[in-house]
């Protein structure tokens, strides 16, 4: 099929078959909660939407029908993001496996409606998982694999694309069958549910110690979440033929500079790499897929021994810089043979990045020494 | 007086409120008459102090602590989830002070009451945020002092009641801790209702209104014998009923009852006087039609 990366994620959101969407909309994800509206219209899905006043409200009402045993989708971007911020640290607390779909938007003010990762990763700290999706057949597949992993571990997971550049870029599809999304994902009826017969609440004021304690079963889970995601895709690879990894090392072999990115940016410096790669020059990329739990070990592994990374971060944290830079540096600390690390602030606000001007930029890093801080690139 | 109800046994005794509280009170009598095939939405308010901090609960049945504007949403998105797994005969109530109600809730509030969630939102109304120490909510009176209005709020309550009816959902009503019985009838015809039910009950805070810890059914009765909180229900937005309303006794019976209203000079008692009768004169033209 041909679809956009918001109507594949809503292809997704239709085979995984939650029971309670609440949603509010905003540009540029409508159309994920317009297709989903359209199919259950057309009698294809059998589920509740919620049409809610705010995000904040869409939130609140994905947490509490989760606790209550049902699965439970939403999307939204930027502002709706931001709005929901309280709600995310709640979900999490809660431990609630929402999957929600964010189509990164730059955040006001200004205004703008442009891709740019900021939104998302500034809610790295909120306790859901997040993978960042570079086309519409990443976006379809991951909704499946984010439900089965939230559902294992009891976590929320973020299933992240950018605006327009995969959120209304039409490609060609593949949508699973019925059955195979049967088979990857059980139904779900957690034990501990929000039910009278049962007699479980939550909330309540707890002591110190044990919020303590629920703080270290947080961080616990999300520590599991990176072998639940790594076995999520390989089973999804067993039924579809499709895998991503938790990151991608597309021709690192003898590399010399590694390109690290996330999103869509990865396809360009895919075919960077692929002209370079012709000139003589060795660089590879390396994509990171799973930015939550951030995959350490994968990455430390992979980049053992290059001499060079160059980051290119479509995001900005005014203070600190890119946040995959910030990431990387903070993954590869004690790393003996460990590479140099280049930061780039590389297409924040939307700015255009061509393929040339990430070979450009992978040049210009394996000549000169990096500088502690990224350097604003265009 | 004496009241006899048929109560299902699930508020406990041994909570944490202040002694002879009538928000505990309510809350005994609410979920006493909602039963135990309900789950209860709280936000952060005397009532989640009251619902017992955890492994402690003073309600034998599910208790969602929810965040402090998002009571109705999060009420509405169990409602929602038990429908979905059979279970629609679950009564879902929101129980929230007036600050997440009249306040930073009342966006989720006038959506849900829009969608005509299937869910009992009660207001345990004490004129204030207590919880953080007594200030002003836009459903203090006029005059009242809190920590945030030192010398008296200057503007009216909001009309929450008369909102609420406005957005013509099924069941409207006002009630109060003074009038039990009539209480625990609008409770259970709530119950016995579907769609959006809303009930703003007057909660006199002893702590917060200056108020001696045995007097605050009185001063309940006195808030409707005065004509400052008239117990009525409407239906549909529509059918107005009165259940109680003023007796002709002057205001000032009530106020002087209450540190918060310590500081008013006679003028400014005329002028309450004055406000609540007006309130009346208008209210009452709704029960005649
Ligand atoms: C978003 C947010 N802002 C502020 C607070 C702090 N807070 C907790 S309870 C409360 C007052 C609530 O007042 P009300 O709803 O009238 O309940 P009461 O305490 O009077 O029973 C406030 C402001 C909070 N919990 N959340
Ligand atoms: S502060 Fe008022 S409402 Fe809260 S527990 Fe004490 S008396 Fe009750
Ligand atoms: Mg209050």
């Amino acid at each position: 099929m041909l679809l956009n990366g918001n109507h594949a994620a809503a292809y997704g959101v239709k085979l995984a078959r939650p029971k309670v969407v609440p949603v509010y909309p905003i540009t540029p994800q409508t159309p994920i909660l317009e297709k989903i509206s359209e199919f259950q219209a057309r009698g294809e899905m059998e589920v509740d939407i919620m049409t809610m006043e705010s995000e904040h409200s869409a939130m609140a009402a994905c947490i509490t029908a989760s606790l209550a045993g049902v699965r439970v989708f939403t999307a939204t971007a930027s502002q709706g993001l931001m709005l929901m911020h309280e709600m995310l640290h709640y979900a999490s607390g809660a431990q609630a496996p929402i999957v929600m779909c964010n189509v990164n938007r730059t955040i006001g003010s200004p205004w703008g409606f442009w891709p740019d990762q900021t939104d998302s990763l500034a809610q790295r700290d909120t306790g859901w998982i997040q993978y960042y999706c570079e086309n519409p057949q990443e976006s379809l597949d991951t909704v499946l694999q984010a439900f089965r992993v939230a559902e294992k571990v009891l976590l929320p997971a973020m299933v992240i694309h950018e605006a327009f550049y995969v959120s209304h870029a039409l490609e060609v599809v593949e949508v699973p069958d019925r059955e195979v999304a049967d088979r990857y994902l059980p139904p779900f009826d957690p034990p501990h549910r929000l039910d009278p017969e049962i007699g479980e609440s939550w909330g309540n004021v707890v002591n110190q110690d044990m919020f303590y304690r629920h703080r270290k079963t947080l961080g616990r889970s999300m520590d599991q979440a990176l072998e639940a995601a790594i076995e999520a895709d390989s089973l999804w690879q067993e039924l579809t033929g499709r895998g991503y990894g938790v990151i991608e090392e597309y021709r690192c072999r003898d590399a010399e500079l590694l390109i690290v990115t996330m999103g869509c940016m990865a396809g360009t410096a895919r075919e960077a790499v692929d002209q370079l790669r012709e000139a003589g020059v060795p660089v590879g990329l390396l994509k990171v897929k799973l930015f939550r739990p951030f995959p350490v070990d994968q990455v430390r592994r992979a980049l053992k021994g290059v001499p060079g990374v160059v980051v290119l971060d479509r995001n900005f944290a005014p203070g600190t810089g890119g946040f995959l830079h910030q990431e990387l540096k903070a993954a590869l600390y004690g790393l003996e043979g460990g590479p140099a690390v280049h930061g780039c602030l590389a297409g924040v606000g939307g700015t255009n990045v061509s393929p040339t001007k990430i070979a450009a930029l992978a040049r210009e890093a394996m000549g000169g020494k990096p500088s502690v801080f990224p350097v604003w690139k265009g | 007086m004496a009241y006899q109800f048929a109560e299902e046994k699930v508020f406990c005794s041994g909570h944490h409120a202040c002694p002879g509280c009538n928000a505990a009170l309510a809350i005994r009598y609410i979920v006493n008459t909602l039963g135990k095939d309900t789950v209860a939405v709280v936000p952060p308010s005397c009532i989640a102090i009251i619902s017992g901090p955890q492994p402690l609960s003073s309600m034998r049945i599910p208790v969602y602590q929810t965040t402090l504007e998002a009571s109705a949403a999060s009420a509405a998105g169990i409602k929602r989830a038990l429908k979905a797994r059979g279970k629609d005969h679950v009564n879902v109530v929101a129980m929230a002070g007036d600050g997440g109600t009249y306040d930073i809730g009342f966006q989720a509030l006038s959506s849900a009451a829009e969608r005509n969630e299937d869910i009992i939102y009660i207001c345990l109304d004490n004129e204030g945020y207590m919880n953080t120490g007594a200030q002003k909510s836009s459903s203090t009176p006029f005059m009242a002092y809190t920590t945030s209005t030192p010398s008296g709020k200057p503007t009216v309550k909001k009309n929450i009641a008369e909102i609420m009816a406005a957005h013509r959902i099924p069941y409207t009503a006002t009630a109060t801790t003074g009038y039990l019985d009539d209480l625990v009838r609008k409770v259970q015809r709530a119950k016995e209702m579907k769609g959006m039910r809303f009930i703003v009950v007057l909660i006199p805070c002893l702590d917060g209104w200056g108020v001696a810890d045995h007097e605050g059914a009185k001063i309940s009765r006195l808030a409707v014998q005065t004509g400052i909180f008239p117990l009525y229900e409407v239906e549909d937005g529509r059918k107005y009923t009165l259940n109680h309303g003023p007796q002709g006794i002057p205001v000032e019976a009530y106020l002087r009852r209450q540190k918060r209203y310590r500081h008013l000079t006679g003028e400014q008692i005329d002028e309450i006087q004055r406000m609540v009768d007006s309130d009346w004169e208008y209210l009452r033209t709704k029960f005649d039609s």
